[in-house]
């Protein structure tokens, strides 16, 4: 009994983290038909702002709210994130809908320079310049529209481009200076320090629960709650809806299709962000620890139904279960006396990466049985 | 005037003069090291040759070649592992000792045969090919959907090659170049410039080969399905088989690269299956231009020399300029720099330049009469 609550947990804690992960993906994805090759680097974004933020609070002016920068670090990382997202959909993604595979090749390309970046360039600089763009872009929507469309117009524009590049400037210089670790150029892998409650685990029943999966879990349910509040409550959660359903009938009734493609694209990157805090906190942050979760993402994505969240977060829990249960090798402890050759066999599989071969296997076996997924999308445009 | 010279087969066959011109005097022009290179990259370009007629022909994008290049260039080192370690304890090749196995592994036994290894290495990966595209291409599960299993399986063969030092010395991967064929070391310069030749040639007969496949009824099936499948179905064909098939070449085209790029590079690897390098193969033939098979040679080639170029220069800049690379051929130059020569890419950059005068009609009827049928 209590192994069974153990693996549940363990396969609990490790869909979660994938499926923190693979909603931004299922968003993006199951909504516009993008496949974005580069969410793993977003994932990557979210957990280098993770560090930034953690190396902020150790300066001693905010020294004694330290152990809370993991709330600033989890909307900071959306924003971040976010933006990118936003930044890499106007310049490549538009250009590119209803062509998938060369979606795919480009947003690889997309992901490679920012892997290169993030391992050239000084975090310091790196993190002035996405400051820079976070302040350029949201300044304009915070201001009054009289201010940007009165006669002065493009001197508030160009005031608000200068005002960004000014503070991006003074963030890279500050950090540099304050703190002179971090100005060196990150192609090492970096650690996160939890915060101090988040240290240590939770005894239980004589289990010990990790506070960060307990944290990670508390994360994706939060997250997947707000998406599926947004999308069914919101008004601009149903237009995205309207959107995915008939693009063209949509754009007839006056839905602004363009802005719709933005936020979607924005959402589902910011919750990449978002993964990325979640990852920060399990292990060392690297310039390649998004291309780890992507395949898992979009193996999420498959299994559960292009379009469907509920589909994503039984796919994610069911995988991440499948994984503990062979990848620890636990049906050989429910059954000990299990006969000699399928325990050697049971034995084999027991490790990551050998449950990993195994879980894919299990998958293709499935699409045999239901191609499009455990929930297929129904109508007429699937077959398109 | 530019038009006439664009169509006649004189650009063509100038681009495969030059070709065979660098091919032959490579040897006595380079030096040791580059013509190595020249003869891998060569080798990429079998395997570029497979991904074209499976993408730029047949439209399945598989992001998972990587797994039969590398159990090709497998086969082939686990043949002259075998070949070269009856001076090893038990007679089995080096690494086995390290792992404390003392008896060959059943799968390794008909690896002692050099006739079996010259089947294997491209059988294997082709049947292995049919058996994964099959499963994929019988439920209709296409397009991305097809993309990303594939690249889903390329991750668990490299997990599992990764991980089983015992059988077939996991992350190290098996060394070819100490090892022996014909009486001599594999990696010794005049084995080396052999092989050079033999890639060579092989390119060439692959070439043929890949032509033969797209000209004639089954190419036209093929362009069927990539440019509209349902209603090829509705025709009274089975897309199914001919997409294994296709796919089944391809895979055995990457085998056979894969073997050649081996003895060459005098290695192989979990490496050779890591999602990076299988979604660098597409990019080849991308630049290239997808549809035309000497832009899928030019291609592997030339990004391959122009990779080793820069990153002996600037190591750093080559991911940046790989990643501009995706992003602008796919933005830019969908059909490749090939596919732009061919239509109407070099009379509008003339036009642009102000050199030709704009045409006021439809080109097509312009051409009218002087056109020829591109196969």
């Amino acid at each position: 009994m209590q192994l069974l609550f153990e693996s549940l947990f363990n396969g609990v804690a490790i869909g979660s983290v994938l499926l923190m992960a693979a909603l931004g993906l299922a968003i993006v994805f199951g909504l516009m038909g993008v496949i974005n090759l580069a969410h793993g680097e977003l994932i990557m974004l979210g957990a280098y702002t993770t560090y930034v933020v953690q190396l902020i609070f150790k300066l001693p002016a905010f020294e004694p709210v330290y152990n809370l920068y993991v709330l600033v670090a989890i909307p900071l990382a959306f924003v971040v994130s976010g933006v990118v997202g936003i930044l890499l959909e106007r310049t490549v993604i538009r250009r590119l809908y209803g062509n998938p595979l060369e979606t795919l090749l480009a947003t690889w390309g997309v992901s490679l320079i920012l892997q290169q970046f993030v391992r050239s360039v000084p975090l310091a600089t790196a993190a002035g310049l996405v400051l820079a763009l976070v302040v350029g872009f949201s300044l304009p929507l915070v201001l009054p529209a009289s201010l940007l469309e009165g006669p002065r117009a493009r001197l508030v524009r160009a005031g608000c481009w200068a005002t960004s590049a000014l503070s991006g400037v003074l963030l890279a210089g500050g950090l540099a200076s304050q703190i002179s670790r971090i100005a060196r150029a990150t192609s090492r892998n970096v650690d996160v320090t939890a915060p101090r409650w988040m240290r240590g685990g939770l005894e239980w029943a004589d289990l010990t629960l990790p506070v960060p999966r307990l944290v990670i879990i508390v994360m994706t349910i939060v997250s997947v709650l707000g998406v599926t509040l947004f999308l069914n409550r919101s008004v601009w959660g149903t237009r995205i809806r309207a959107v995915t359903q008939n693009r063209s009938m949509s754009d007839c009734l006056g839905i602004p299709t363009d802005t719709v493609d933005v936020l979607t694209f924005g959402i589902g990157s910011g919750l990449a962000g978002i993964a990325g805090v979640a990852v920060s906190l399990l292990g060392s942050v690297g310039p390649n620890v998004g291309g780890s979760y992507i395949v898992g993402c979009f193996m999420v994505v498959v299994l559960g139904g292009v379009g469907n969240l509920f589909g994503a977060v039984l796919a994610s829990f069911a995988i991440g279960w499948l994984t503990d249960l062979i990848g620890a090798g636990r049906l050989l402890t429910l059954w000990p006396a299990m006969p000699p050759p399928l325990a050697a066999t049971v034995q084999f599989f027991a490790t990551t990466s050998m449950a990993q071969v195994m879980v894919f296997a299990l998958i293709v076996l499935f699409l045999q049985f239901r191609p499009a997924g455990l929930f297929p999308q129904k109508g007429r445009m699937v077959e398109v | 005037m530019f038009q006439r010279f664009q169509q006649s087969r004189w650009p063509q066959l100038l681009v495969w003069v030059l070709i065979i011109a660098a091919i032959v005097a490579a040897p006595a022009v380079l030096p040791v090291f580059r013509l190595n290179l020249l003869g891998r990259f060569l080798s990429l370009a079998i395997v570029a040759l497979g991904i074209d007629l499976i993408w730029g022909f047949t439209g399945l994008l598989s992001l998972g070649q990587g797994i039969f290049f590398a159990l090709g260039g497998y086969a082939a080192a686990m043949y002259l592992q075998l070949n070269s370690s009856s001076g090893f304890p038990n007679g089995i090749p080096e690494f086995f000792g390290l792992y404390g196995v003392k008896q060959l592994p059943a799968f390794w036994q008909p690896f002692h045969s050099p006739l079996f290894t010259l089947v294997a290495i491209w059988l294997i990966p082709a049947v292995l090919a049919a058996v994964l595209g099959n499963l994929v291409f019988r439920n209709r599960i296409k397009g991305v959907y097809f993309s990303i299993l594939t690249q889903a399986a390329l991750l668990v063969f490299f997990n599992f090659f990764n991980g089983q030092q015992k059988l077939i010395n996991g992350t190290n991967g098996l060394k070819t170049d100490v090892t022996q064929l014909f009486g001599q070391m594999v990696g010794s310069p005049e084995m080396q410039r052999g092989f050079f030749w033999f890639t060579a040639l092989m390119v060439i007969a692959a070439w043929v080969f890949v032509r033969w496949v797209v000209r004639g009824r089954f190419g036209d099936v093929l362009i069927a399905i990539r440019d509209d499948e349902p209603r090829l179905r509705f025709a009274g064909f089975n897309p199914t088989l001919f997409k294994t098939i296709v796919f089944a070449i391809a895979g055995g085209l990457a085998g056979i690269g894969g073997a050649l790029y081996t003895v060459q590079s005098g290695i192989v690897s979990p490496q050779y299956m890591t999602v990076p390098f299988s979604i660098e193969m597409v990019i080849w033939v991308a630049v290239g231009g997808r549809g035309t098979l000497v832009g899928a040679i030019l291609g592997a080639v030339a990004i391959n020399y122009a990779k080793s170029l820069v990153s002996e220069a600037m190591p750093q800049s080559w991911l940046f300029i790989q990643g501009g690379l995706f992003i602008l051929v796919v933005t830019a130059l969908p059909e490749g720099v090939i596919g732009w020569w061919r239509s109407d890419g070099p009379r509008n950059l003339l036009t642009r330049l102000g050199i030709t005068r704009r045409i006021g009609t439809y080109p097509q009827l312009e051409l009218d009469g002087q056109e020829e049928v591109q196969p």
